[in-house]
C-alpha cells in the first residue's frame, strides 16, 4: 500500500488507552470499602441460608418458575407488583436527590460499572505493577514478559466476569444445586445462556470498554447533568488559587520542602521543631510564589493519571467526569508533601468558587429542588414499608360474572353469581370462611366450599351465587363478601360487589 | 492519562496508478464492522447446521435439531426442525401436563369433583375454555344462552334434568326438541284461549274466559296439551317438555314482549307454529369422556342442580 497524499480527520476517535495510578487518601478508602461491602453483598447473599417450609433454604431466591420471590421472611408474588414499581421509584428520586446534592456520587461510587473496572484496574495493578510498568508493558513488543502478564491478566478477569454471571443466576434457583448441576451439565439452558452473556459483558464492560460505556452508552451520566445546580457540590478544581495571574508552575528544583506533614505531625521535640522548620519553608515558598502571581498548582499531573475516565479536571466540570473523587486525593497527596494547604481539588460549588469571597464548602439543602425531591423520597419510602408492613395473609379478587349479569330463576327469584379468587401468601395452608353482610341469611350461597383451605403460594377459586326475591332487589344496590382466615379475625377483608336485577339501571 | 486532540491519518489508496497519476483512495470499513460482519457469517454458518436452511433435491437440508412429537394418530414422528412439529410437540407437553387432572377427573364420582377445591379449580378453568370452544357458538360464553334459540344454563330450569347424570347424558346422546304445529289442528280462537291459559299458569295477565276454555282445551285429548307437558303444565323432563308455569321462558319471547297483550301474542306465536329447531348435537366421539365429564360438572356449576 502506498502512503496516502492528504491528511483527512478520522471519523470517529480510537480508544487511547488509560492506566491509571493508585492512590491513598480518604476518597480511595471510601471507594475500597464500598466496593467490599458491594461484592461482599452480592457474592455472598445466595448463600446465604434461611429456613423455610415449602421452599429451598436460601435467604433471597427469586424462584420465576414457582411465580414468586423469596426476600428473607417475605414471600412476594407477582400480585404485589406495586412494590417494585415503588421501589423503581424510589431509587429514581433518591438517584436525583443525591445528584442535586453532590452531584454524580451514584457514577463514582455505587454504580457497578464503577465498583467493576475498579476492581478490574486493580488486578491489572497487582499483576502488571504501577503505572510506569504498564504503560511500558503496552509499548514493549509482544515478548514472554507481555504475553504471561496480559494472558494473566485477562484469564483473572474472565475468572471475575464468570463468577458475577454465576452469582447472578444463583439468585434465581438454589445456588449449591444450581452450581453443582451447571458444572456438571444439568443444569438449564436459561442458566448457561445467562452466564455466558453475563461473563462476556462483564468482561467486555468492565476489562474492555471501562469509562466508554460511562461516556458514550450510558444514560444516566448524561441526564444527571440536568440536575445539577450552581449550589450542587461536585468535584472542581479552584481555578483561582490553582492558577494564580500567572497560571501553573511547576516547583523549582533545589527548594526542598518536600516532606510529609503528615509524618512530622510527631509530637516530640525534634519533630516540632522540624516541622517548624518545614512549615515556616513551604510558607516562604508558597508566598514567593503568590507573590509572583504563580498558583498554587504545581502542575506535577497526578490528578491527571489517577483518573479513571482520563480526563484532565483542571480544565473544569465536564460530562465526562464520574466524580470518583480520586484526583482530589492525589492533589491533597501532592500538597501535604510540599506542605501546602489541601483543597486544591476540593468538593465544593459552582456558586461557591464564582463569589468573591469564597466560603468553607457545604451542603446547600434548603433548595425547592432538593427539598421536593426529599419529600417524595421520605413519602414514597414510608408507603412502601407500610405497605409491606401492613400486607394480609392472602390477597382476594371478587369479581362479579358478566355473563350473564342477572338469571331469572323459575320461580321468578333474580340470581347473581361471583368468582372469587383467595390467594394463599403465608407460609402455611389457611382455611378460610366466606361470608356476605347486607343480604337476608341463606341468599348467598356457596355451592360446597363456604370454607375453603388454601395451600402456600396457591389460589383457590369459589364461585358464589346470591338469590333474591324480586321485592328484595327492589332497594338492593350491592352488599359485601368478607373473607376472613379462620384463627385470624383480624385479618378479614371485606368487598363490596353489585347485585343487578333485569331493568335496574343503578 | 489521555492526550485528547482528534486524531488524524493519512488516507492510503489502492496502490494502483492509472494514466500517469490516476490514482483510487482505499476508505477500508471500520474494524469493529467488518469483525461484526465475519461474525455474522459464523453465526449463519451455525445456524444452517442445526435449523433447516438449504432446498436440497427434492427436499431440503434439515438441520441437526429434530422435534419428535406424537401425533393425533398416536404415531410417535420425528421431525426436522419446523414450527408446526414445534407446536405438536408443545401440545403433547401441554396434554401431558393435564393428564393428572384429567385421569383424577376419570376416577373420581361427580360429587368427589365438586367437593374438591383444586378439582374445583381445574374444572372452573379448564370447563370454561372446552365450553368455549364447543358450547359459546349456541349457548353464549356465559352459558346464558339466547331466548327463542338456545337454552339459558345459568338459571335452575332444565328441559332434560339438572342432575350431572343428567347433563351429562345430554352431553353425549344430544337432545330433539320439537312440538307440532298447532294451527294446522286447531282454529285461530282456540289457539288464542291455550296461549291465554298458558300465561295464566305463568302468572302473566290474561282474559280469564278464554283462560278457562284453553284449560279445557289443554286437557282434552283435542289439543292434547297435557300428553307432553303434564296435567299440571309443568312439563316432562323425560321428553323435555318444557314447564309451562315458571317464570322461565326459551322459545316464546316472553321478557322482551312489551305490554301484556304482546306477551300472549308471543306465546300464541309458539303454539300455532310449533317447534322443530331445538336441537343439541351428540358429543360423544367429538370430545372425549374425560372432557364430556369436566363439562358436565362445568355446566352444573352454571346453574345445575334439579
Amino acid at each position: 500500500m502506498q502512503q496516502g497524499l492528504e491528511d483527512q480527520v478520522a471519523l470517529y476517535q480510537k480508544r487511547i488507552p488509560i492506566f491509571t495510578r493508585s492512590v491513598k487518601g480518604s476518597f480511595r478508602r471510601f471507594k475500597t470499602s464500598v466496593l467490599v461491602l458491594a461484592y461482599a453483598i452480592y457474592f455472598l447473599l445466595p448463600w446465604m441460608p434461611w429456613s423455610r417450609a415449602d421452599a429451598p433454604s436460601q435467604a433471597l431466591l427469586f424462584d420465576l418458575p414457582g411465580r414468586r420471590f423469596l426476600i428473607f421472611g417475605l414471600t412476594v408474588y407477582p400480585q404485589d407488583v406495586i412494590w417494585l414499581a415503588l421501589l423503581l421509584f424510589i431509587a429514581a428520586i433518591l438517584l436525583f436527590f443525591v445528584t442535586g446534592l453532590v452531584g454524580r456520587a451514584f457514577c463514582g461510587y455505587f454504580c457497578f460499572q464503577t465498583l467493576w473496572t475498579d476492581f478490574f484496574i486493580w488486578i491489572e495493578y497487582r499483576i502488571q505493577g504501577e503505572r510506569p510498568a504498564r504503560v511500558r508493558l503496552y509499548r514493549q513488543a509482544w515478548d514472554r514478559e507481555k504475553v504471561l502478564k496480559l494472558g494473566a491478566t485477562h484469564a483473572a478477569w474472565l475468572l471475575v466476569s464468570f463468577w458475577t454471571g454465576m452469582t447472578f443466576v444463583a439468585y434465581f434457583a438454589y445456588a449449591p444445586e444450581l452450581v453443582w448441576d451447571f458444572f456438571t451439565g444439568q443444569a438449564a439452558a436459561a442458566a448457561y445462556i445467562t452466564v455466558a452473556v453475563l461473563t462476556f459483558s462483564t468482561y467486555a464492560a468492565a476489562g474492555l470498554m471501562r469509562e466508554q460505556i460511562c461516556t458514550y452508552v450510558c444514560p444516566y451520566g448524561r441526564f444527571q447533568s440536568v440536575m445539577y445546580e450552581p449550589e450542587t457540590l461536585a468535584v472542581h478544581y479552584d481555578a483561582r488559587r490553582g492558577e494564580g495571574t500567572q497560571g501553573r508552575a511547576v516547583v523549582r528544583a533545589g527548594r526542598g520542602i518536600a516532606l510529609e506533614r503528615r509524618k512530622s505531625a510527631r509530637a516530640d521535640a525534634v519533630a516540632t521543631e522540624r516541622r517548624h522548620q518545614v512549615l515556616s519553608q513551604s510558607e516562604r515558598a508558597l508566598a514567593d510564589r503568590r507573590n509572583q502571581g504563580i498558583g498554587d498548582c504545581v502542575d506535577c499531573g497526578l490528578c491527571v493519571q489517577v483518573c479513571p475516565v482520563g480526563i484532565d479536571i483542571r480544565d473544569g466540570l465536564q460530562y465526562k467526569c464520574i466524580s470518583c473523587g480520586l484526583c482530589i486525593d492525589a492533589c491533597n497527596t501532592i500538597m501535604d508533601s510540599f506542605g501546602f494547604p489541601r483543597g486544591l481539588i476540593r468538593y465544593d460549588s459552582e456558586k461557591n468558587l464564582a463569589s468573591p469571597q469564597p466560603v468553607k464548602a457545604g451542603l446547600h439543602w434548603k433548595r425547592l429542588k432538593i427539598i421536593g425531591y426529599g419529600v417524595a423520597l421520605v413519602l414514597m419510602s414510608g408507603y412502601l414499608a407500610y405497605s409491606v408492613a401492613t400486607r394480609g395473609s392472602f390477597d382476594r379478587a371478587v369479581t362479579q360474572i358478566r355473563q350473564p349479569l342477572y338469571v331469572v330463576l323459575s320461580d321468578g327469584d333474580i340470581r347473581n353469581r361471583y368468582q372469587i379468587r383467595i390467594t394463599n401468601k403465608a407460609g402455611e395452608a389457611q382455611r378460610y370462611r366466606i361470608t356476605a353482610t347486607g343480604i337476608p341469611p341463606h341468599a348467598l350461597d356457596l355451592g360446597n366450599f363456604s370454607e375453603i383451605t388454601i395451600k402456600p403460594g396457591h389460589s383457590g377459586l369459589v364461585q358464589a351465587s346470591v338469590r333474591l326475591t324480586p321485592e328484595q332487589t327492589e332497594t338492593l344496590r350491592g352488599f359485601e363478601l368478607t373473607i376472613t382466615p379462620l384463627g385470624r379475625p383480624e385479618e378479614a377483608r371485606s368487598e363490596y360487589v353489585r347485585f343487578d336485577r333485569p331493568g335496574g339501571t343503578p | 492519562m489521555s492526550d485528547q486532540k482528534l486524531q488524524s491519518h493519512t488516507v492510503q489508496t489502492t496502490g494502483h496508478a492509472w494514466d500517469g497519476d490516476l490514482q483510487e483512495y482505499n476508505n477500508p470499513l471500520p474494524t469493529w464492522w467488518v469483525y461484526t460482519f465475519y461474525a455474522t457469517v459464523v453465526f449463519a454458518l451455525i445456524y444452517w447446521t442445526i435449523y433447516p436452511s438449504w432446498p436440497f433435491g427434492k427436499g431440503w437440508i434439515g438441520g441437526l435439531s429434530d422435534v419428535t412429537y406424537v401425533n393425533s394418530e398416536g404415531v410417535t414422528r420425528t421431525h426436522s426442525w419446523n414450527t408446526r412439529a414445534l407446536y405438536l410437540a408443545d401440545q403433547n407437553e401441554a396434554v401431558a401436563a393435564q393428564k393428572p387432572y384429567f385421569d383424577k377427573v376419570d376416577s373420581m364420582s361427580y360429587q368427589q369433583i365438586a367437593n374438591d377445591p383444586e378439582m374445583n379449580g381445574f374444572i372452573l378453568s379448564a370447563g370454561k375454555a372446552l365450553f368455549a370452544d364447543n358450547c359459546a357458538p349456541c349457548h353464549q360464553a356465559g352459558g346464558q344462552g339466547v331466548v327463542g334459540f338456545f337454552p339459558n344454563l345459568t338459571d335452575d330450569d332444565w328441559l332434560y334434568g339438572g342432575s350431572f347424570e343428567k347433563i351429562h347424558e345430554t352431553l353425549v346422546q344430544g337432545r330433539r326438541g320439537y312440538m307440532p304445529a298447532f294451527s294446522e289442528v286447531l282454529a285461530a280462537d282456540q289457539i288464542d284461549a291455550l296461549a291465554n291459559y298458558v300465561a295464566s299458569q305463568a302468572g302473566l295477565a290474561n282474559d280469564a274466559a278464554k283462560a278457562r276454555a284453553g284449560d279445557a282445551l289443554f286437557h282434552s285429548e283435542t289439543a292434547a296439551c297435557f300428553y307432553c307437558h303434564g296435567v299440571d303444565a309443568k312439563g316432562r323432563k323425560e321428553i323435555g317438555a318444557p314447564n309451562l308455569t315458571d317464570k322461565v321462558w326459551l322459545w316464546a319471547n316472553v321478557p322482551a314482549a312489551e305490554g301484556d297483550e304482546s306477551k300472549v301474542v308471543a306465546i300464541r306465536n309458539v303454539i300455532a307454529s310449533g317447534l322443530n329447531k331445538g336441537v343439541m348435537p351428540a358429543w360423544a366421539g367429538r370430545l372425549s369422556p374425560e372432557q364430556i365429564k369436566v363439562l358436565t360438572v362445568y355446566v352444573h356449576e352454571l346453574g345445575g342442580g334439579l
